[in-house]
């Protein structure tokens, strides 16, 4: 293919604050239309707006959770346009000095890691609802239409990536990965289908090894992840037609219709874009000093890539690393209260992401009503560690704490576990297979060395399983030489 | 001599001694409203019943021991850009007809609590977009003093109402100077606080940056009594001062010793009414005889302030009146489509010098003319504060006429818009800078019309502003009455 997909993504987030940006009014979803209005949502004549200190701190999680520079004083705008369900017919946003800016996220796509560049996120409040009747609920041939100011004024934050993305793909796994991060942030519901997180795409192609972009078009529309993609890649694939076939593109803003499986033109002729921003009068520019930052940082809680860090730090091999990350919130407390009891970090890590996950998905028990304790993981890879415990009979011990049974040893010993590395104990059993097995010892002595492996297997059986391999082979060994 | 004549403090005495009741003298105001505004228009809604009821309450309170204060059952007009609880608010706009708020102005709430009475709301110019209350959607205010004659504007209601006693005290409104051009069209005292100090929660905004609600009197001391009330912080305002409040009183009764102050060179000369000139240049040398250090000061940037205060004011207001489109509230003109429906309403709802500045805010913030314009303005805001801040290296306030002239006839300036603007050019350079001023009557000009003197001072230096004040005051002697008031 010669054309290259150049994309980039909007993301729009509303803060789950108790309260609206610029007023008292409770946040809350699916109640009665305009219970949750005051005269400053309603854009009532006289009414200001006062900041939500809250919504300012989450925008700063966010954007330091973008790795995304910190405005230390930043500036609220006024952005105009007349819609029926913006209230005062501005909307107070930002504009040349947003909260956060200059970052980055990290996307994994067949295999390969890329950061894709955020541009800002910024701090602005949500319009009202309009719901169209008659008409088929659209504006253009609908009888009436009913407002609904609910959502007005709840914190909204936009995200702007550059346009770093190559592909329909990329673009959904970078929508997924900001996603998933708002959510482990704990600052917005994130549903789509509630629109408390919404996604628009800005599109062009241009020939593959230029530098210009080309012709943007910005889609919107996409309620799921997956439309998201088909969007995009339908709109590269209608850019492509039309210039293959010789045409010209319009900048323009496209809607994606789901069911037809296609971007539609918006019918309405494109008001004028210039939004007049200027300084919002009736606030002050918003100070983020150093030291609010740190507080805010201090209370964050830890993100996927820091605590992956941690992980290899810890030494866990990078395999497990990434699945112990992607691994249920109970586990990954498991692996840090084990490794806060002194339990190796690697091996902690490989029972969890190999062992306890599996039990748990096998047994259907949620991962928080395992009842593997920190300590108890910690003695049992220090049981095996010490030999204590075979690698086969530490996973019926594992059984056993996953199911409340006790501590390693306490389950070892009452399901009759525990490895005999007693050599006496363990002299009398080989003594017995040697005498068994004449001619294994013949084939021994005549330099047939594999032959020892069939004489421990025997020795394990015979031992119910319990005797330490090591031990058994060295005994072997030693008494098949001496005589 | 009637109850609607006292001063605000002279009644406060009254009603503490016994002489009369809070019920008596929202009697006399209202009596005298019903004489003279047929003539005078002062207000747009007069509240009988309410006026009555929070007088009756006054009396009841202040007979069973329970004293609100100096303002306690005393009769005040209100601005109708002032939100008031139930109480028709239009703002003198067509666009607002019939618009009751949900709630009080901070202002509002605060008179109240400290016992005011409001009679009613006063006339503006629409949207207190205007100097001489001629661009009300609901007719003109007329001057007491000469009713041929405009009060100002654009508090032009507040100031009439106080001048003719159908009110002891106002508030207003005074983004480029409408508070203290009519206070001194109207022989009164008109003072605009420092920017923040008064919260501006429930103030229809005009335009935010320079809007600030203060008090128009008879008296420098009513007017420290009313800012007294009204001022202090207010979380429902984000530009409120936050600070400590200034004792208003601290510097009273100081005189003027060996004050500097400041003529401002800019503000005389040709456009200036030689009786204008002469009273502020007797007031002057009055002060001076007390012993003030007078000198000249030039402040070059306010010859362009008038350009830049007409490109912000309006900007600002292009965004501040977009929320009336008949969606929510107010008039709603039918049209096929949504968009026609806000275009009907705004262009029969707005008056022509509203759709005026409107327009003139839209192109200065459109692409392509933001810097030359708007941010042109602000950069010369900037440089007026600036200079401001040298002449107070040398000077402890600045002085100037109010207004270049007296009040002028009804339909003078109503064809030329400049001419109009022109009314506010001693006034804007103190909303620019959020600075505190003051008028003070001085005198009478030949054809028996009020002259203001104006006192500019420091941000947050209201002390010595109203130390200043009661001094030209004391020294001015001004006892004049309109014609209206004399029995
Ligand atoms: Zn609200």
């Amino acid at each position: 293919m010669t054309w290259e997909p150049v994309i980039g993504i909007e993301v729009h987030v509303e803060l789950r604050t108790d309260s609206k940006m610029f007023c008292g009014c409770a946040v809350s979803f699916g109640e009665e239309p305009n219970v949750n209005v005051c005269p400053v949502c309603l854009g009532l004549p006289g009414s200001l707006p006062v900041p939500n200190r809250r919504a300012i701190e989450w925008i700063t999680e966010i954007g330091l959770a973008l790795n995304c520079q910190i405005s230390p004083v930043s500036v609220f705008h006024r952005k105009n346009y007349f819609y029926a369900d913006l209230p005062k017919n501005y909307q107070i946003s930002q504009y040349d000095v947003p909260v956060a800016h200059d970052g980055w996220l990290e996307i994994t796509v067949d295999g390969e890691t890329r950061r894709i560049g955020i541009e800002r996120a910024h701090m602005e409040e949500d319009t009202g609802k309009s719901i169209h009747l008659g008409g088929g609920g659209r504006i253009h041939s609908a009888e009436a239409t009913l407002l609904d100011f609910n959502r007005a004024g709840v914190p909204l934050v936009e995200v702007v990536s550059r346009p770093d993305l190559r592909s329909a793909v990329e673009a959904r796994v970078y929508a997924q990965e900001l996603r998933a991060l708002v959510a482990e942030l704990g600052v917005s519901d994130a549903r789509l289908e509630e629109g408390s997180i919404r996604f628009d795409a800005n599109v062009s192609v241009r020939r593959r090894g230029t530098d210009e972009f080309g012709t943007k078009v910005e889609i919107k529309n996409m309620n799921s992840f997956r439309s998201l993609e088909r969007a995009i890649d339908f709109e590269i694939r209608r850019q492509v037609d039309v210039l293959d076939g010789g045409g010209e593109l319009v900048q323009e803003t496209r809607h994606w219709d789901e069911e037809a499986g296609v971007t539609r033109g918006m019918r309405t002729k494109e008001g004028s874009s210039d939004y007049r921003y200027f300084t919002e009068p009736d606030l002050v520019p918003m100070v983020i000093d150093e030291a609010w930052q740190a507080e805010i940082r201090a209370a964050m809680p830890e993100l996927p890539a820091d605590r992956r860090a941690r992980y290899l730090s810890l030494g866990v091999d990078p395999q497990t690393a990434g699945a112990l990350v992607g691994a249920p919130p109970a586990f990954r407390r498991l692996f840090d209260e084990a490794v806060d009891a002194g339990a190796d970090a690697k091996a902690a890590a490989n029972w969890i992401t190999g062992e306890l996950v599996a039990w748990a998905r096998r047994e259907e028990v949620d991962p928080a009503e395992v009842a593997v304790t920190g300590a108890g993981l910690a003695e049992l890879v220090a049981m095996v560690a010490a030999a204590e415990l075979s690698a086969s009979a530490a996973k019926d011990v594992l059984d056993g704490m996953a199911r409340g049974e006790g501590s390693a040893r306490e389950v070892a010993e009452r399901r009759d576990l525990l490895q005999i590395t007693d050599r006496g104990a363990l002299e009398a059993v080989v003594d017995e297979v040697l005498a068994e097995h004449p001619d294994a010892v013949e084939r021994y002595r005549s330099g047939e060395a594999k032959v020892v492996g069939f004489l421990v297997g025997q020795v394990m059986r015979a031992s119910g399983g319990k005797a330490d391999p090591r031990v058994v082979n060295e005994l072997i060994r030693s008494k098949l030489d001496e005589t | 001599m009637s109850l609607a004549d006292l001063t605000i403090a002279e009644a406060a005495k009254g009603l503490r001694r016994g002489a009369f009741g809070a019920r008596e003298l929202v009697d006399a105001v209202l009596e005298r409203a019903a004489k003279t505004e047929a003539e005078l228009h002062a207000y747009l809604t007069i509240d009988h019943e309410g006026a009555r009821e929070a007088a009756a309450r006054a009396d009841e309170e202040l007979a069973s021991g329970v004293d609100r204060g100096p303002l306690h059952g005393i009769p005040v007009a209100l601005k109708d850009n002032l939100c008031t609880e139930g109480l028709e608010t239009t703002c003198a706009s067509q666009i607002l007809a019939g618009y009751h708020p949900p709630y009080d102005a901070t202002a509002v709430r605060k008179l109240r609590e400290a016992g005011a009475v409001p009679v009613g709301k006063t006339n503006l110019d629409e949207f207190a977009m205007g100097s001489s209350t001629e661009n009300s959607a609901y007719g003109p205010t007329r001057n007491p003093w000469d009713t041929d004659r405009v009060p100002g504007g654009s508090s032009g209601g507040s100031a009439a109402a106080v001048a003719a006693g159908s009110a002891l005290g106002a508030l207003g409104s005074d983004t480029g100077g409408s508070i203290r051009q009519p206070a001194a069209l109207c022989g009164l005292v008109g003072m605009k606080p420092t920017y923040g100090l008064v919260s501006r929660y429930g103030l229809v905004a005009f335009a935010s940056s320079l809007d600030q609600i203060g008090p128009i009197t008879r008296t420098v001391e009513d007017a420290i009594l009313l800012l007294e009330a009204i001022a202090g912080h207010d979380p429902a305002d984000a530009t409120s001062w936050a600070g400590d409040l200034p004792d208003f009183r601290s510097e009273l009764g100081r005189g003027v010793e060996g004050l500097r102050i400041g003529i401002v060179e800019e503000l005389s000369g040709d456009g200036y009414e030689p009786a204008v000139s002469a009273a502020v240049d007797a007031m002057v040398s009055s002060l001076e005889a007390e012993g003030a250090r007078v000198q000249e000061v030039s402040l070059p940037t306010f010859d362009v302030a008038l350009s830049a205060y007409y490109l912000i004011a309006p900007a600002e207001a292009s965004a501040n009146l977009a929320r009336f489109d008949g969606v929510r509230y107010g008039l709603r003109v039918p049209g096929a489509t949504t968009e026609e429906m806000m275009a009907r309403t705004r262009a029969e709802g707005f008056g022509p010098e509203v759709i005026r500045r409107i327009l003139l805010g839209t192109y200065a913030l459109s692409a392509g003319y933001y810097d030359a314009f708007y941010g042109q303005a602000h950069r010369v805001r900037t440089l007026i504060t600036r200079d401001f801040a040298r002449a107070y290296e040398q000077v402890d306030v600045l002085v100037s006429p109010t207004s270049p002239t007296v009040a002028f006839p009804v339909g003078a300036r109503t064809e030329d818009p400049l001419a109009m603007y022109l009314s506010d050019i001693c006034t804007i350079p103190s909303n620019l800078a959020g600075h505190p001023a003051i008028s003070i009557p001085i005198g009478l000009d030949p054809a028996g019309l009020p002259i203001g003197f104006q006192v500019m001072a420091p941000a947050l230096s209201e002390p010595l502003l109203f130390r200043v004040a009661a001094e030209v005051e004391r020294l001015a002697r001004f006892d004049a009455r309109p014609e209206v008031v004399t029995p």
